[in-house]
């Protein structure tokens, strides 16, 4: 199955709502100020959020119809608004030449996928023929080293690890001198998840951030946070927090194969304008896709490509 | 001075409108506030669209409270629905009497299950002293199984052996008769995080239901979790009948609507929530609490219960009028001790009260005190409501009567009846004086802050001190303060009637 149709199977769910609950405004010729509302709940419905429903349903108001609305051309014209949204913030992880190894950091919450998300990157760079290593950073939860490992070992990936209940900023500074050593081209460091209220952790993540700056002060060259496809709008009090403490450059959307809509995406870049480079949709090594905009906006929306 | 004072209340109240009921208008407008806050904390849209509703049915026609804005009333009631959808039948863990009990967890991946599964073996085994087991049925997630057992050993609990290739199904089997075998009181099964559109995998819940029969199926679920509730829950709770819910990461920032949808979908309690990466970190669910946090509009309902007590105390000051008049009885005496009762007893008001020495004595004397306070209300509560009028009716086998009915003593009857005598003779001593010179005489002449101007007015900022201690000063003798509620605005800062 393509990692679009998984998407489509998840978002499925949420398009089937889109137009089924719009189907009074079906067959007018335009969006009245009375079915805006109806607009904005589905968009609400799928995580936008309420300001960037309300704006993008507004936006839809100047949308000319050719002819009476149907399900097709509502969710075509919303898949367009979307879109227009997102193209912008829609941008891969770009290696850098200068940077031998290219340090990809992974911040976020607790549970939001950064380990899996880990491996999964770990893979993509492995296929590409790219020497890849990974480090335990995570050293508080229990068993996140040996799950490191395990996707170490499916992925041939050197893994970097210490123990549970280390020194995170200490590991993260080892696995920076052996990449560097070892001429690695891309280092992936975990952390271990944290919620962004919490000063302490937020913390230890600042000094994790000025450890690897010691070694290359152009490092992290990546700062991703990994947001979990079904969080609410709290992902923008996190990206808000993470992007302070970690210079948070762009994130990745995970879980998106499950029946969550990953709306949140579209607050996210109006309010920060950060890239999105991929999206998880599924446990496998492969199931991390390059995030693309139009892709996306039609799966939400239920529009045909 | 009193009325100067009474008066810069009544301005500061006046600007807010005061309305009988809530009309459908006022309903409307406070509630399209309500819906926003509510979907802005993650509410789903579709629970949010049927609570409303139901409010909305309750809050037209209600009673307006005197000195609020309509539309603050109807958040407060908003406030008080939530509370209540929230915390209704709460339930504890279902531990069966004949063991061992077995609870399975379930959730979307990285909604904390084997955390959670941690935090409740430990709870089990330090706060009830049971015999716990954990065992983990994932075999999907890498190390899902040592991350448990870690858990386990940090909890001083049992965990299952591990063994190799085993499905779900089979280790469930395993663990059911190795808890058997081992007398073990309570079984927590860890399950694979699933995804909700997973047939394959929600089927195998269902196995794992039939084989375990389950005492508790719990919903782990994270409170960071958007509009997706709804459906989480509801795939859940169609293939496995979930029995509770656990609400996990409610140490972070978010509002957690999430708790509301998935309260209203499943009719599940939500009977524990994560608070912290500590194995402890493990609470009772706290429905006000959640209610608050949710709905974040803290000030306003805050606001509205200043409100309630101040009809409280405008109940105490429309006692304390007639009591100026004479006219006190047993009905008024009862609803003083009511106060009294709410305010936390006599001592601490007495203590609260600046130069009141003197009737403090008085009161003694009479013998009042808080333990008697719920006698007293009973033997009140037994008379008949013209022997509460007109206390002169109460001969002997009236008051046997009223000692039989209320499960005391003919003396204990006798001596509410001196109490009130004695109180009401008081009253009109006190009333017949002029209002200013009343509370002269109640201030005696310890007011502080009244320094050496004898026969002067009591200084008003150690008055309005003596005032923020008071929770309100419902009609006590010679109540006419009783007006005045704690903190209202204007008694703070520098009344304008402040004369030495």
């Amino acid at each position: 199955m393509s990692w679009l149709q998984k998407l489509k199977n998840g978002l499925g769910k949420t398009s089937a709502k889109v137009t089924g609950q719009l189907s009074s405004l079906l067959g007018r010729s335009k969006i009245d100020a009375a079915s805006l509302e109806e607009v904005e709940d589905a968009l609400i419905a799928a995580d936008l959020g309420t300001q960037s429903a309300m704006r993008l349903a507004a936006s839809m108001r100047k949308y000319k119809f050719d002819g009476p609305v149907t399900s097709e051309s509502l969710a075509a014209a919303l898949s367009d608004g979307i879109t227009e949204i997102l193209e912008p913030v829609a941008v891969p992880i770009v290696l850098r030449d200068d940077a031998r190894p290219h340090v990809i950091l992974l911040v976020g919450v607790n549970g939001s996928g950064k380990t899996t998300t880990a491996g999964k990157l770990a893979q993509q760079w492995r296929s590409e023929g790219k020497s890849v290593m990974l480090a335990a950073g995570d050293t508080f939860r229990a068993a996140a080293i040996e799950q490191l490992q395990i996707w170490g070992e499916r992925t041939g990936t050197e893994v970097i690890a210490g123990s549970q209940g280390g020194d995170a900023a200490a590991l993260a500074y080892t696995a920076m001198e052996k990449a560097a050593a070892t001429g690695t081209d891309v280092l992936i460091i975990d952390t271990a998840g944290r919620l962004q209220n919490r000063a302490e952790l937020m913390d230890e993540l600042a000094k994790i951030v000025r450890v690897i700056r010691k070694l290359d002060d152009s490092a992290p060259h990546d700062s991703i946070i990994v947001l979990d496809g079904t969080v609410g709008q709290n992902a923008i009090s996190q990206v808000k927090a993470f992007r302070e403490v970690a210079d948070v450059t762009g994130l990745i959307v995970t879980k998106l194969d499950g029946s969550a809509k990953g709306g949140i995406v579209i607050a996210l870049a109006e309010e920060f304008g950060i890239p999105v480079h991929a999206v998880g949709v599924g446990e496998g090594a492969d199931d991390l896709q390059a995030f693309t905009a139009r892709d996306f906006a039609n799966a939400l929306t239920g529009a045909s490509d | 001075m009193f009325d100067s004072l009474k008066d810069k209340l009544q301005d500061v109240f006046s600007g807010l409108a005061k309305r009988g009921a809530l009309s459908e208008a006022d309903v409307d407008a406070a509630l399209r506030e309500v819906r926003l806050a509510l979907l802005d904390a993650d509410v789903a849209l579709p629970v949010v669209k049927s609570f409303i509703a139901k409010v909305r049915d309750g809050a037209v026609g209600s009673d307006v409270l005197k000195s609020v804005r309509p539309d603050q009333q109807v958040i407060k009631l908003v406030n008080d629905a939530l509370t209540e959808v929230l915390g209704g039948d709460a339930a504890p863990l279902n531990i069966a009497t004949n063991p061992p009990s077995v609870i399975l967890m379930a959730g979307l991946q990285g909604s904390g299950k084997t955390t959670t599964a941690g935090k409740l073996a430990l709870r089990l085994r330090s706060r009830e002293r049971k015999k716990v087991m954990l065992a983990s049925l994932d075999v999907t997630r890498p190390a899902a199984r040592e991350q448990l057992r870690l858990l386990g050993e940090q909890a001083e609990v049992g965990v299952l052996p591990e063994v190799e290739r085993e499905t779900p199904g089979q280790i469930a089997k395993r663990a059911l008769q190795a808890a058997k075998l081992q007398a073990y009181d309570v079984l927590i099964l860890d399950t694979a995080g699933r995804i909700s559109i997973d047939e394959a995998l929600m089927a195998e819940l269902r196995d794992i239901k039939k084989l375990t029969e389950p005492h508790e199926i719990l919903l782990v679920a994270d409170a960071l979790t958007g509009q997706d509730a709804v459906n989480t829950a509801e795939a859940f709770h169609n293939a496995i009948g979930v029995t509770g819910i656990v609400l996990t990461r409610l140490d972070g920032d978010a509002r957690g609507g999430a708790a509301l949808s998935m309260r209203h979908i499943t009719g599940c309690p939500i009977k524990l929530v994560g608070v912290g990466e500590k194995q402890d970190a493990l609470e009772d669910f706290d429905p006000a609490r959640m209610a608050g946090r949710i709905l974040d509009m803290g000030d306003v309902v805050a606001l509205v219960e200043k409100a309630a007590e101040t009809i409280e105390a405008d109940e105490a000051e429309r006692i304390a009028k007639r009591m100026a008049k004479g006219q006190f009885d047993m009905n008024d005496f009862l609803a003083q001790i009511r106060q009294l009762q709410k305010m936390g007893g006599l001592g601490g008001l007495m203590g609260m009260l600046p130069g009141i020495g003197k009737m403090q004595k008085q009161i003694a004397a009479a013998g009042i005190d808080d333990s008697m306070i719920k006698r007293q209300e009973a033997i009140i509560l037994s008379m008949t409501k013209r022997e509460r009028v007109s206390v002169g009716l109460l001969n002997a086998s009236r008051r046997k009567r009223i000692a039989a009915g209320s499960g005391t003593s003919v003396q204990e009857v006798n001596k509410v009846v001196k109490q009130y005598q004695d109180m009401s003779r008081m009253m009109k001593k006190l009333g017949g004086k002029s209002g200013a010179a009343a509370m002269k005489a109640m201030m005696g002449g310890g007011m502080p802050g009244m320094g050496g101007t004898s026969g002067g007015m009591p200084d008003m900022e150690a008055l309005s001190k003596g005032m923020g201690k008071m929770p309100n000063m419902p009609g006590m003798p010679g109540g006419l303060m009783g007006g005045l509620p704690k903190g209202l605005p204007g008694l703070g800062g520098k009344p304008s009637g402040k004369k030495k």
